[in-house]
């Protein structure tokens, strides 16, 4: 088995979990947890394994062509720093998640089914970081929003139901933009493999196709990633899912779908001009302020959670939309540490909710007593959120602003930290309200939550604590091979190409 | 051209129904038309007047065929969104169950 080999597999052992659990789950007792476990401890380790694969690999890519098939005809798999990037990401969120809902799913039934649901999704996010075809990608995101959908309504109350059904319209009104977009392209170039796609754009300049298809796709994945304008579904879908599936989306979902691809579409396919960059920026950060702002006035806690969501979604692409090594740098910093915290805060929320049985910051208090792990945890991933050193939000959001400021974008930088400090006082509430405190008469008897679920909360909180070790001279591969390809622009075509043709 | 902009005309007429319609059932049958209007689109990019179907055979030469891609992509879109309508469906009709309506104005117990 050559090295290339295993870029498939990110795509196959998700698929044949989720097959598998659907076909023994329900008859042997135990049997979906088990695979769940593997096939996501398998993932995480191949992505690892993948990333340290690159270093030695020339050109720091590796394209795997489907059926030996060479593109542009055939459907080739692309490993370049950003993808590898992106899989580690997603995959050791969806392991520490994993590992979680074996415990906090015992209070649901039919355990096979959310398993493989799960299994779905992250076999649909891999599907989108790995290709490297444009239709190929609208397939798995299209993969990843059903399971996603499917998920949101797992516990088939009325409040689910509802958001399930606003996100599905909504996900597949911004699905058919992405198609219409694609097909435009299409019609232009006659290609749809990306790298190809890159090239034959970039000699046929001054179409008003481009710009046209630019802006369907900016609905599109701006829906799926939920910027401002677009961000309506996110508050409801994403506290309506149980827990697990709440740091999934808000963790790692929107960010695959909606930022990687606008990163992927944006400077790699169609080119970066001033324009799109502008709005960018400009839809940046009115996410950052809108969500933070409406986040301050909510009691529910996971809907707290969501809002922020929005708000650091803005942090992540005003620092992309800036163009600058150092802002990208922040840009994918901030992505990876709002993964972490975000999913720990959603983790922490369902443990919350697990053990006291509400989420209302009114109806709770003075849990920093009788759950204290959950406490600690919690502390660590809110200072991380508000940016305080050193914890790892510290360093990403530092990083944005200064390359805000020195680009000479004065105005943003303020409003990042105006969002910074709202979003301190917003998380003092929840620590306030939730852990501090005297305790309420019928929440004196709960308990820890189980071994499983502390396990992955402390291990991400641990992350949350070191991630700032990421920017060390040794460590720095990680994210420096990442933003060299957003850098690098169209000329990731003569790249792709090149390492295909051998 | 028409052809493109009567493809363009059926996909508002979806996005009408998605966007201004209160029952349920109406905004599915909205994204139903949203999604056949883009499927007919990518399939009349591929359309060539006159073509033929696009089989290369032996000592002939074709001079006008048909895109095949578009057609197999389509066909891909075309399952998708089964999928997802026949999801929609479910949760509209367990949304029924709950709520006794399929009014939207009246499924709001989500706020804020």
């Amino acid at each position: 088995m050559k090295a290339i080999d295993i870029i498939p597999l990110f795509v196959i052992i998700p698929l044949a979990a989720a097959f598998l659990i659907s076909l023994v789950g329900r008859f042997i007792k135990r049997s979906s947890e088990v695979i769940i476990f593997i096939s996501s401890l398998a993932l995480l380790g191949l992505s690892l394994y993948a990333r340290f694969l690159l270093n030695s690999a020339p050109g720091k890519i590796l394209v795997y062509k489907i059926g030996g098939w060479a593109p542009p005809f055939g459907i080739c798999m692309v490993m370049d720093g950003l993808s590898s990037f992106m899989l580690v990401t997603v995959n050791l969120i969806a392991f520490f998640v994993a590992v979680y809902s074996l415990s906090y799913m015992n209070q649901y039934t039919d355990k096979p089914k959310f398993f493989t649901l799960f299994s779905l999704m992250v076999c649909g996010m891999n599907g989108v970081i790995i290709t490297g075809d444009l239709f190929n990608l609208f397939v798995f995101l299209e993969i990843a929003s059903i399971a996603s959908y499917a998920l949101v309504a797992f516990g088939t109350e009325a409040e689910e139901l509802e958001a399930s059904f606003k996100y599905a319209i909504m996900g597949s009104v911004a699905s058919a933009f992405i198609f219409i977009g694609i097909a435009f392209l299409y019609s232009f170039t006659s290609t749809l493999n990306m790298a190809d796609m890159a090239r034959i754009l970039a000699y046929k300049q001054n179409a008003w196709v481009i710009p046209f298809a630019g802006v369907l796709f900016l609905m599109g994945f701006g829906l799926k990633s939920s910027l401002v304008p677009f961000h309506a579904w996110l508050p409801d879908a994403h506290p309506s899912a149980p827990a697990p599936i709440s740091a999934m989306l808000s963790g790692v979902l929107i960010k695959t779908l909606g930022v990687y691809s606008l990163v992927r579409v944006f400077f790699n396919i169609i080119g970066s001009t001033h324009g799109y960059l502008g709005i960018l920026m400009f839809l940046g950060v009115v996410s950052m302020l809108v969500g933070v702002v409406l986040a301050l006035s909510q009691w529910d806690l996971k809907r707290l959670l969501a809002y922020h969501s929005i708000s650091q979604i803005g942090y992540v692409v005003l620092g992309i939309g800036l163009g600058t090594p150092l802002g990208v740098l922040g840009g994918l910093f901030h992505l990876f540490n709002h993964s972490v915290f975000k999913s720990l805060l959603f983790l922490n929320s369902g443990s919350v909710d697990y053990a006291a049985g509400t989420r209302d910051l009114k109806e709770t208090g003075g849990l920093g007593k009788l759950m204290p792990v959950t406490a600690k945890t919690n502390l660590a991933a809110s200072m991380a959120i508000a940016g305080i050193p050193p914890f790892n939000g510290f360093f990403s959001k530092t990083i944005i602003i200064i390359a805000c400021l020195q680009k000479g974008f004065t105005g943003y930088a303020i409003c990042a930290v105006i969002g910074s400090i709202l979003t301190l006082s917003s998380f003092m509430k929840v620590q306030r309200f939730v852990f501090l405190g005297e305790v309420k008469d019928k929440l004196k008897n709960i308990k820890e939550a189980p071994f499983a679920m502390v396990f992955s909360t402390v291990c991400l909180a641990i992350i949350c604590v070191l991630g700032g070790l990421m920017l060390l001279p040794s460590l720095r591969f990680f994210l420096d091979d990442a933003v060299a390809v957003v850098l690098k622009g169209t000329s990731y075509a003569g790249v792709v190409l090149e390492a295909a043709s051998k | 051209m028409t052809l493109y902009f009567l493809c363009l005309m059926l996909f508002c007429v979806g996005l009408y129904g998605v966007l201004r319609k209160r029952n349920l059932v109406k905004i599915i049958v909205g994204l139903g038309i949203m999604e056949y209007a883009m499927n007919l689109f990518f399939v009349l990019l591929g359309y060539r007047f006159d073509g033929r179907a696009p089989i290369v055979a032996r000592d002939q030469n074709i001079l006008n065929m048909v895109d095949p891609l578009p057609q197999a992509l389509v066909l891909t879109s075309i399952v998708i969104g089964l999928a997802v309508t026949a999801l929609i469906i479910s949760i509209a009709i367990r949304i029924y169950e709950k709520y006794g309506t399929f009014d939207i104005t009246k499924i709001k117990k989500l706020k804020g």
